[in-house]
């Protein structure tokens, strides 16, 4: 009666469920109205081939750099693929969570008489696919313009891929046994919460070990001693274990017509033990972890959590106040939300720190006119930090709403106010952090007061324009099913909203830096401090393109948030 | 009460419902019975304003539900088949929310949470969290949300999956208590025993449209049943099961 025991079913039957699944959902996609799919085609075209502009000039530039070119590119591909690493290793333990732990489909998989190494690799390729995408397609433009500049020849896609597949299984493999660890020390459930602070804490020494590499010295030779120290720096590697560096030597030994074959070895052998490291790991550890992450609800409300902010929200109808008291618990209870904050906090203090640091106002005079330009690159990073918070904070707000919003849609609870309560919810906060920002990295670079109205009015209208977007783009590409509340922002939409955040941050930047600058040369020059009509037009300009960011996308997400509809927890195509 | 006409959803070239016409008056417990797949839970879910129809019309209490949908829906209480909470509130929390989502706040709604609670035996759980419930928990919480609020129409979903028998019990009997004070009673279920107890009149769907509808009585008129059972009637509508199919699970 019984199947025969030793019958196993191939990876990729196990896999079957997951690429079908994707093929689904990227058909409805492409059957999905005409001007989403433009939308999407402009912001990700426009986003890579910036992206691919930017690395293309920067290697043009250094290549030119007479003896130390090729050593410079090779530096920077090593801090780049540094850069991607760590977010690898984070990405990978947070999705190993997912997919090991916390799925929909283990129950089945458990159950059925399949072998644990054929688990663990399927589990690993799709851990592999969904930490990875994003960082793989950022690189695709960085190494193609390493391709052209370097004339790399019609093989070096080949030589590309063969040097990324390992560095990405490598950090993944990682993933998954620092995860297969932690839940067999704490249930799935408070793993989950935990990663929130393992996230913070590993941020925290990347950022730190930065500061103390210090790469910006790279750019100052002038820094060092004398020619031989310098070369020296260039020629160490960064950290001569990690797969960045092994990465790095066979993508630039092939660009540079290097014969050697170590880096390739170093790169396929580390991965093939890491591998079968993690399937042994994966035997011994997966079941009792299995059985314990079944386990570990919480019971017990550590904050009721009303009071002052009730009272707060009095002057408030009953369904908007309560709408936000209910996000407000929600995301103080759950781990995984709040303790962002302190890794927000951390990186916060290392930017304000390095603002400080700058040696603008520490010696001789400097020129003003490079005080006007890092106060502009400051407000480009300040935006940059803004629309990352909103990715992960507002981006989420809908989909957070998941599987509970048959509460809502049947509840005559009108969408535009649950949208009204999801924007203020996350815009007001983030409108003290840009304020606080601005002014204060502003006041640290002493930059003239029409700067700084410039500066605070530009980003005031920016960050409401942020978070109107990662709101609307949350209700356009929403992650109900989504089983870790810190995997949204990675999604698909989450990054298109990054894009479309960052491509008008740039837009804004460019409209506004040109007359400003202008104005504050003729200023200083004693020109009189009279606004021109070139000025009042760009300013304008800004003011209008940011209003507009603001209105439209939360018009097309209330008309969205009205027509969407929910079958089951899912939903369903218009 | 409620009026459906001419109700119908297409996903794409799949038709789920295909022009169903009911009408339910008030003071009625009505029931939906179809297999699996019919188009039951679609129905409920366009009924209950989740899902839109891509035809026909519903009007709840004489509102129209796509002219004035949040004045039809205050008037509903709508249970899902499938009980999601929000896992990181507690109980008391759970239904403060949900009554405020129908403008309701202040002592009468703590009075009705801490009764509704009693009377489902969860008040011992009202200040923990929704993560801590048992399947059958949430089900009664959410049966507990659809009152809080004293609607006029509850729209239930697959009832009793997932209650004890003594829940089951007393679920039929607050829903027969409600009827007789005036209230509607929208249920869908495929266990026949259940609508056969409870129901005042029944439609079988059936492939999207109503194969009959009426009660017990007109249904075996309908179907020429004699004094068959609903089960016989069920059947007779939907199709029974074959022999030689159940054969071919067994052999070969």
């Amino acid at each position: 009666m019984a199947a025969t025991a030793s019958a196993q079913p191939g990876l990729w039957a196990l896999l079957t469920p997951k690429w079908r699944g994707a093929l689904a959902r990227l058909r409805q996609e492409r059957s999905g109205s005409r001007p989403k799919l433009l939308l999407l085609a402009l912001v990700g075209g426009t986003f890579w081939t910036g992206i691919f502009g930017i690395a293309y000039r920067v290697l043009r530039y250094i290549q030119r750099v007479a003896d130390i070119g090729d050593l410079l590119a090779g530096k920077m591909l090593g801090i780049i693929l540094l850069a991607f690493l760590t977010i690898l290793l984070l990405s990978n333990v947070i999705t190993a969570l997912s997919t090991f732990f916390l799925a929909k489909d283990l129950d089945l998989l458990v159950g059925a008489p399949v072998a644990s190494t054929r688990i663990y690799l399927a589990k690993l390729g799709e851990t592999i696919v969904h930490s990875s995408w994003m960082v793989a397609l950022l690189a695709l433009p960085i190494l193609s313009a390493y391709g052209i500049v370097y004339s790399g020849g019609p093989l070096f896609p080949v030589i590309a891929a063969a040097a990324f597949v390992p560095f990405l299984v490598l950090p993944a493999v990682a993933g998954t046994i620092v995860t297969l660890l932690l839940v067999n020390i704490f249930p799935a459930r408070r793993t989950r919460e935990l990663l929130g602070l393992i996230a913070l804490g590993a941020l925290a020494v990347v950022v730190i070990l930065l500061r103390i590499i210090q790469p910006e010295q790279l750019a100052r030779p002038e820094g060092f001693r004398n020619f031989v120290d310098y070369l020296a720096v260039l020629r160490t590697p960064t950290s001569p274990l990690l797969p960045n560096e092994w990465a790095t030597a066979m993508i630039m030994n092939w660009l540079l017509r290097i014969a050697d074959p170590r880096p390739v070895l170093l790169l396929w052998g580390s991965a093939a033990a890491a591998v079968v490291l993690g399937a042994l790991a994966h035997r011994a550890l997966f079941e009792p972890g299995y059985s314990k992450a079944q386990e570990g609800a919480e019971r017990k409300v550590r904050r009721p959590l009303r009071g002052p902010l009730g009272v707060a929200l009095r002057s408030l109808p009953p369904d908007k106040r309560e709408f936000m008291l209910k996000d407000l618990r929600l995301f103080f209870r759950d781990n995984t939300q709040w303790s962002q904050l302190i890794l927000l906090g951390v990186l916060l203090v290392i930017y304000i720190f390095n603002i400080k640091s700058l040696p603008i106002h520490s010696g001789e005079r400097i020129p003003f006119s490079l005080v006007t330009i890092i106060s502009f690159l400051n407000l480009g990073l300040a935006g940059f930090v803004l629309a990352a918070v909103a990715a992960r904070f507002i981006f989420p707000g809908i989909s957070l709403e998941g599987r509970q919003m048959w509460l809502l849609r049947s509840s005559p609870l009108d969408p535009r106010a649950m949208l009204w309560s999801k924007y203020w919810m996350g815009t007001a906060p983030l409108l003290l952090l840009a304020l606080a920002i601005t002014i204060l990295t502003n006041s640290l670079l002493r930059v003239s007061p029409f700067m700084m109205t410039i500066a605070v009015g530009t980003i005031t209208l920016y960050t409401l324009a942020a978070s109107s977007l990662a709101l609307t783009f949350g209700i356009y590409y929403p992650q109900f099913g989504s089983e870790n509340a810190a995997q949204i922002p990675t999604s698909f939409g989450g990054v298109v909203y990054m894009m479309a955040s960052l491509s008008l941050l740039a837009l804004v930047i460019m409209l506004e830096a040109v007359p400003v600058a202008a104005h504050l040369r003729a200023a200083q020059r004693g020109h009189g401090t009279t606004l021109t009509p070139d000025l009042l037009l760009a300013l304008a300009g800004v003011a209008l393109l940011l209003v507009l960011s603001t209105i439209v996308p939360l018009r097309l997400g209330a008309s969205r948030l009205e027509r969407m509809e929910i079958s089951s927890g899912k939903v369903e195509p218009e | 009460m409620i009026r459906l006409s001419d109700l119908t959803k297409r996903y794409g070239k799949f038709t789920a419902v295909d022009g169903i016409s009911l009408h339910v008056p008030r003071g009625e417990l009505f029931g939906l019975l179809g297999p699996n797949g019919a188009g039951k839970t679609t129905t409920m879910r366009m009924i209950a304003g989740i899902l839109r129809p891509t035809a026909g019309s519903i009007s709840l209490a004489g509102i129209d539900l796509l002219a004035r949908p949040l004045a039809a829906k205050a008037r509903i209480g709508f249970i899902p088949d499938r009980p999601f909470v929000y896992d990181k509130l507690t109980g008391g929390e759970f239904l403060r929310f949900a009554a405020a989502l129908y403008g309701q706040q202040g002592p009468a709604v703590e009075k009705r949470i801490d009764e509704l609670l009693e009377l489902f035996e969860l008040a011992p759980w009202k200040g923990e969290l929704t993560e801590a419930y048992s399947h059958g928990m949430r089900q009664k919480l959410i049966i507990c949300g659809a009152f809080v609020h004293r609607p006029e129409l509850i729209v239930v979903d697959e009832p009793m999956v997932g209650l004890d028998p003594k829940s089951a019990r007393l679920l039929k009997d607050l829903f027969r208590q409600f009827v007789d004070r005036g209230g509607t009673v929208l249920m869908s279920t495929h266990t026949l025993e259940v609508a056969e107890v409870m129901c005042d009149r029944i439609a079988i769907v059936h492939r999207g449209t109503v194969a009959a509808q009426g009660t017990l009585e007109e249904l075996r008129r309908q179907t020429d049943s004699g004094h068959g059972s609903l089960e016989d009637m069920f059947l007779k509508l939907t199709g029974g099961l074959r022999e030689h199919q159940l054969d071919s699970v067994f052999e070969g």
